[in-house]
């Protein structure tokens, strides 16, 4: 399924852009982790946070087609 | 009347305003996120602020850090920011701490005040000030930056989520930035530390809605602005009630201090901490520094006996005024030296006349 991804901080560096278009083929937030770890190899060595519809999801969490995604890394900086 | 545009708001009025006169808070770093932070909440008139910051102004700080001027160049950021703001407003009453956070000194300094606000630069500080704040039920407001982008949230507040909570798993050491920092736009730190202040005054006068639970992003390039919401999860709290507060989180990272400066480097030497010293000025340069871990290799030599320092301890690199010493922590940076890079500041010459003090 086609999803909308958004991407934060450093990981929207490493991705090349801040949204795009995600061919989604699992089920759960952790099958995206997989997923998106694949395609960002630098997200192997990351933390980061996954939110579906505005709320931050668990590894559980079920995607459905249409939920807004954004991928999101703690900042260090002040 | 200082106060009176806060005395005309109905939600604010002559009890709001005495709430923030009585109101005490900490301010975690004096950086880019500090400087308004601590110009609005003085303003503001918060009756009592602590500043803790171990740093001194360098000028590559005067882009964002609106508190601070050429001419402080060198001076400790804490006691240029305390005369600035007596000067903004002398009901204030300002005490500092030119020191970093570390987990000695977090509880008995965070103890002393309703509210903390964490303007911190590195990943080990802020997850100290959470198990700190939480160990001592104190709310405290996130701010943090990355480029064009900030992070706002409200942590520990009413039996609310914490830091943990929304980030649970701590970065890896390969993670923390190293000394070279980032760009950063100089506004940004200005944009969201305004909106970490706007979060502290809203919880001392107990109006409005928090971001306890919700994170505000910013970014500044595009202008969009998103709220993302989070839930308190049991099992991060307790990691933070029962975490032992020790040198987990090693308060000389690079990322926080990349400097050292005489005072607390012979603090350093008094408490025995485990450091190594690289000297890298000429034989015949004097005084030399007394400590056991000492090696001396003038800086032209470096690249050539680099294998030579030891690499199982923090390391301070000392010269004679601070200038080689940053010009070896450079070169040692590019080739990934694997522990920590301090410079002294001001070299031995400024520690010399430090210790000559005492």
């Amino acid at each position: 399924m086609k999803l909308n991804v958004k991407y934060f901080g450093m990981i929207a560096e490493w991705a090349g852009f801040e949204e795009g278009q995600l061919d989604f083929v699992g089920v759960s937030v952790a099958d995206l982790r997989n997923q998106i770890e694949k395609q960002i190899p630098d997200l192997n060595s990351t933390s980061y946070q996954v939110s579906v519809n505005h709320t931050i999801a668990t590894d559980e969490t079920i995607i459905a087609l249409g939920d807004d995604i954004a991928i999101l890394p703690p900042f260090a900086g002040g | 009347m200082r106060y009176a545009r806060h005395i005309a708001l109905q939600e604010v009025g002559e009890s709001g305003q005495q709430k923030l006169l009585n109101a005490k808070v900490l301010v975690i770093g004096a950086g880019g996120l500090g400087c308004p932070v601590l110009q609005y909440l003085t303003a503001a008139g918060v009756g009592t602020i602590g500043i803790l910051d171990g740093d001194t102004v360098d000028e590559s700080n005067l882009q964002r850090q609106v508190l601070y001027t050429t001419t402080d160049i060198g001076r400790l950021k804490v006691e240029v920011a305390k005369e600035r703001l007596n000067a903004l407003n002398p009901d204030v009453s300002i005490t500092i701490y030119p020191k970093n956070l570390v987990a000695e000194n977090a509880l008995a300094i965070i103890e002393e005040y309703d509210l903390v606000i964490d303007g911190t630069d590195n990943f080990l500080t802020r997850y100290l000030v959470n198990d700190a704040c939480v160990k001592l039920s104190k709310p405290f407001v996130y701010g943090a930056i990355h480029k064009f982008e900030g992070q706002v949230s409200v942590f520990n507040f009413n039996g609310g989520p914490t830091y943990r909570c929304l980030f649970p798993e701590e970065p890896s050491q390969s993670q923390i930035p190293n000394c070279a920092e980032a760009g950063v736009l100089g506004v940004l730190p200005g944009v969201i530390g305004t909106l970490q202040a706007t979060e502290a005054i809203k919880i001392i006068l107990g109006i409005g809605e928090p971001l306890s639970g919700k994170l505000k992003l910013t970014n500044l390039l595009s202008n969009s602005e998103e709220t993302i919401s989070f839930s308190r999860n049991e099992e991060q709290v307790s990691k933070a009630l029962q975490i032992e507060l020790i040198d987990s989180y090693s308060n000389e990272s690079c990322a926080i201090s990349a400097n050292v400066n005489p005072a607390e480097l012979a603090q350093w030497i008094t408490d025995n901490r485990a450091i190594n010293v690289l000297d890298v000025r000429e034989a015949h340069e004097k005084p030399k520094l007394n400590h056991p871990n000492v090696i001396s290799i003038p800086l032209g030599q470096v690249p050539s006996h680099a294998t030579e320092i030891p690499v199982d301890q923090p390391l301070v690199v000392i010269c004679q005024h601070g200038i080689r010493s940053q010009h070896a922590i450079e070169f040692m940076k590019q080739y990934k030296f694997p522990n920590k890079l301090i410079n002294l500041e001001g070299g031995m010459a400024a520690f010399h006349q430090h210790t000559s003090i005492l």
